[in-house]
């Protein structure tokens, strides 16, 4: 088991509050970072291997670095704490118990980005952390840590899946409704308001203060090669200890799920989901995975955002893509054709199939209708359908086949 | 200046074209339904892709500007797939409602189906169903289940009018184009947004149901609905004409011109075409005699109006023309007035109420060549020839399409000022009270029915052309002129409205040198004007 990083004072009593923080060592990166020029915060995250959290494992100190050096007007930094990915969990818990190291990250983020204004969207369901949160900004500007040339705005979703991508979040931060941008540009050239904009995941930011403390080195040890750090994995389903559990992402799938207790319901393993909802899903037997982005990847399926989702024999593996084809079709904003028209098609081929009502050339449609959508949208919701669609039906045929006798 | 390669032909555009411009240019058409040239990059339909070397995946075409040394492939393997997916998409949830369609015939989908589609449709279960013919304003029909969410008419609505009183509403597909609430889509240029449609969700409440638009014929033309001069299409219905109860002209398209409209005009001038087809156009030429009508023959009707000009001394006759006849008219007029040493020549009538304008394309000035009449002089003061004619100094009168009893002066003044004169003469294609207390009607052509030109507030000479036969007995005005003249005895060659303009750039100076050839189809400008800025989206 790792050292705990990020969720060290979970079990901490009062671990939201700024007493708690500072008697854990809270606030003291933020004290060394703003003797550090924003250029070598920005090496220290670099060198540090941080990727981006949230879902896409984006080398963040390369995102860092994208904004523009001769920009004149003002740059922002975006907090994505619209936590929406099924099966994906963690931010909410570090809003809940550590919402000072989210500000503190953000303080020296900014510094590394040179932005005076940064904005935290909070999901809409997310009544508690945002109570939790907006709490803590309160108390850092009572004492003083904002205010100080940096200052958080608090924004509150209204519950849509697709504020999660980060322009769909942009074009809702600015009253608009919630529709990814076409890209380029890419909002570090030109985003919120027009202007240059970084976006970062809730986890990610929390990683900054322990960055700059303990060293980019020591970071990047925790993990594993291309990747540093601890990871926040989200394990829910079939388990015996559901939760948040940090843990080194050189972890394997096995372990992680040994961590929590190992299956339940049956007992017997049929399938999980490594990587929340859009993460295409693994057969029992391809749990020895090394849980980081490139050990995923090579295994066919994603880190995405850690929410790691286990299915026992019971489940249907039919119903469960139902469900899931269900929340896409749902939260499909609409905009472009492909995602729009397809994710209600295809979840109304699986709302038959399950219904008994399948067709013998159902499957082939679905997987080709996916297939054909994938890679042809203006954002990545589709990519992220089109995930358990395919791996869904390919793993599991049979189970299809048999609902589909018509 | 970027240059690049499209489908194995190199071209050199400006820097920031899109390549779906710089592909037309080589006469390479890219599908596309949400790019407009006249509205910003949506980037939605993702019909538009195409491969570009070095680019691992298909790419939106609007969305990306040409740069140097790019190499481009529109019809790829990959290209034709994507497309074909991307139409499948677009029409899995599309009412099949062609046969009852009014877009039928000009729709995309139809097109692009036939080019880009051809695909067996696999789409076996319930379409997702909309609310069908809601009027989003008195113009414009919405069918939201045929719309495919191009967005085009929002953003128009958000960037050309600055209106917004159209949003996308709901999510997936079930999000569909509607008003925001307490909106209406009132605004000036609203019938654009049926334009600009690629199908058939939008369609306009005037045409709608009246003829399938295979049987419309096309005729480049002018608005005449303001000074702006706006280059329009006139459609008309000669094959069909029991389909629209005898309505020929079915509807008034804008036609693209970089320099004037661009792709836009306003509603007031796409519906205000009704006059051509009105009851009260004049048919044939008429003697009104103490309350009895009599029909003449235009020989018989010339003859008469040579004998009232004979009669009366030229300082005792007065024309009032009209700005809303041609250049070719008025420059007929002029060679009347000066042929009989007529001074009294005026054509500008005060409005009943100042017109409306605002900074996009609608002007104040409800003429369309106003602009034509002044350079050629006929700028004399008709409430002076009014007055002279209460006088009983003017005795014969002609006037030339004017109701001058629905203008600015008061109508006592006008009604006394025509019932002093001896000779009251009009020529125009509608009557109306002032026809129908003139002694002599004589019935014009519509603009519709004849050749001729207007010049615009900035000068700009642009030619319309007949799109339908006359009403009638009607003729264009400059022929009516014409055989007045030669009736007079003055040498008349002039068969054709060209020739009158020939004579018109021969003898006033602001014309010299243009020719219908110099005109062609976007206009040509006076001599000493100078364009001025095209008309942009209100920024």
């Amino acid at each position: 088991m790792s050292e705990k990083i990020l969720s060290r004072n979970f079990g901490v009593k009062d671990s939201h509050t700024l007493k708690v923080y500072r008697e854990t060592g809270g606030y003291t990166a933020l004290a060394q970072a703003l003797g550090r020029e924003p250029a070598a915060i920005l090496d220290e995250v670099k060198k540090s291997n941080l990727r981006g959290l949230g879902g896409a494992g984006f080398p963040t100190g390369m995102k860092w670095s994208f904004i523009p050096k001769n920009h004149s007007g003002p740059v922002y930094l975006v907090i994505n704490a619209d936590e929406g990915e099924p099966g994906t969990f963690k931010d909410r818990y570090l809003l809940e118990r550590d919402p000072h190291a989210l500000i503190e990250g953000m303080i020296i983020a900014a510094r590394a980005i040179k932005s005076a204004l940064g904005f935290v969207y909070i999901r809409g369901e997310y009544v508690e952390p945002w109570r939790r949160f907006t709490a803590a900004v309160r108390e850092a500007y009572d004492a003083g840590y904002l205010g100080q040339g940096f200052d958080i705005v608090v924004h509150r979703g209204a519950g849509a899946y697709i504020c999660g991508e980060e322009t769909g979040l942009i074009s809702s931060l600015e009253g608009k409704k919630g529709w990814p941008k076409v890209k380029p540009p890419f909002p570090a050239i030109k985003g919120a308001f027009g202007q240059p904009t970084i976006v970062n995941n809730v986890e990610t930011i929390c990683c900054v203060p322990h960055i700059i403390n303990r060293g980019a080195a020591w970071f990047a040890g925790l993990g594993s090669k291309t990747q540093g750090g601890t990871r926040m994995y989200s394990v829910s389903g079939r388990v015996t200890t559901p939760g948040v559990y940090e843990e080194s992402c050189a972890i394997t799938l096995r372990e992680l799920i040994e961590r929590a207790g190992g299956v339940s319901g049956s007992g017997r393993l049929k399938a999980v989901v490594p990587g929340g909802s859009s993460a295409p899903i693994l057969a029992a037997h391809e749990i020895d995975v090394v849980m980081d982005v490139d050990g995923l990847r090579n295994a066919g399926t994603m880190a995405g955002s850690a929410g790691v989702i286990v299915f026992d024999d019971t489940v249907s593996i039919p119903e469960a893509l139902m469900v899931v084809a269900r929340f896409y079709a749902h939260e499909s904003c609409g905009q472009c054709t492909p995602c729009r028209e397809s994710t209600g098609w295809i979840y109304k081929m699986c709302h038959r199939i399950v219904e008994g009502k399948g067709r013998k050339d159902d499957l082939d449609t679905i997987l080709d209708v996916a297939k054909r959508g994938a890679g042809t949208t203006i954002c990545a919701f589709y990519d992220g359908a089109v995930g358990p669609y395919i791996s869904y039906i390919e793993k599991f045929r049979g189970e299809f086949e048999a609902l589909c006798q018509r | 200046m970027p240059k690049l390669t499209i489908d194995g032909k190199e071209i050199e555009v400006p820097a920031g074209t899109n390549l779906i411009e710089a592909a037309r240019r080589l006469g390479i058409e890219i599908p596309h339904y949400c790019y407009h040239p006249g509205l910003s990059i949506a980037g939605q339909c993702r019909l538009c892709m195409v491969d570009i070397e070095k680019t691992p995946r298909p790419t939106i075409a609007c969305n990306t500007p040409a740069t140097d040394g790019m190499i481009v492939h529109t019809q790829t393997d990959r290209v034709k797939e994507t497309r074909r997916s991307i139409m499948e998409f677009h029409l899995i949830n599309h009412p099949l409602d062609c046969p009852v369609c009014d877009q039928a015939g000009e729709c995309w989908l139809q097109i692009y189906y036939m080019q880009h589609g051809l695909y067996d449709p696999r789409m076996k279960d319930e379409k997702v169903h909309k609310p069908k013919a809601v009027p989003l304003g008195p113009h414009v029909m919405l069918d939201a289940e045929r719309c495919i969410l191009c967005s085009r008419c929002v953003r128009f609505c958000d960037e050309v009018t600055q209106t917004g009183e159209l949003g996308i509403f709901n999510r997936g597909d079930h999000s569909e184009i509607g008003l925001f609430p307490g909106a209406d889509l009132t605004n000036k240029y609203s019938g654009n947004v049926v334009d600009i449609c690629p199908v058939g969700a939008l369609t306009d409440r005037d045409f709608r149901f009246q003829v399938r638009v295979w049987y419309l014929d096309t005729t480049k033309s002018i608005c005449p609905g303001c000074a702006r001069g706006c280059n329009i299409d006139v459609h008309v219905n000669r094959r069909r004409p029991h389909h629209a109860e005898g309505r020929r002209v079915a509807r008034v398209k804008p036609r693209f011109n970089e320099d004037v409209n661009r792709w836009w005009m306003c509603d007031e001038g796409r519906y205000g075409y009704g006059f051509v087809d009105a009851p009260t156009r004049l048919v044939l030429p008429v003697r009104n005699d103490a309350g009895e009508t009599r029909e003449l023959s235009w020989g018989g009707a010339i003859a008469a109006v040579v004998d009232a000009l004979g009669r009366t001394p030229a300082d005792q006759t007065a024309i009032i023309a009209s700005p809303k006849l041609a250049n070719e008219d008025l420059f007929a007029i002029k060679t009347l007035a000066e042929a009989r040493g007529i001074r009294q020549v005026g054509f500008r009538v005060p409005p009943p109420e100042p017109g409306y304008e605002d900074d996009f394309l609608i002007r104040a000035d409800k003429n369309p060549n106003t602009r034509g009449a002044e350079l050629m002089g006929l700028d004399g003061k008709v409430d002076k020839i009014l007055n002279e004619a209460t006088a009983h100094r003017v005795r014969s009168l002609l006037v030339f399409e004017h109701d001058l009893f629905d203008t600015g002066w008061r109508e006592s003044d006008v009604r006394s000022a025509l019932e002093a004169v001896d000779t009251l003469i009009f020529v125009g294609p509608n009557g109306s009270r002032t026809s129908d207390r003139a002694h002599l009607a004589l019935p014009a052509s519509a603009w519709v029915e004849r050749d001729g030109t207007f010049t615009s507030f900035e000068g700009r000479v642009q030619r319309f052309r007949p799109a339908l036969g006359a009403l009638g007995e009607a003729i264009p005005t400059w022929e009516i002129v014409g055989r007045i003249l030669a009736a007079t005895g003055a040498p008349v060659t002039a068969t054709r409205a060209e020739h009158w303009f020939r004579a018109l750039a021969a003898g006033v100076p602001a014309f010299a040198g243009l020719t219908y050839q110099s005109i062609g189809d976007t206009g040509a400008m006076t001599a000493g004007t100078a364009p001025q800025a095209p008309a942009e989206a209100k920024a």
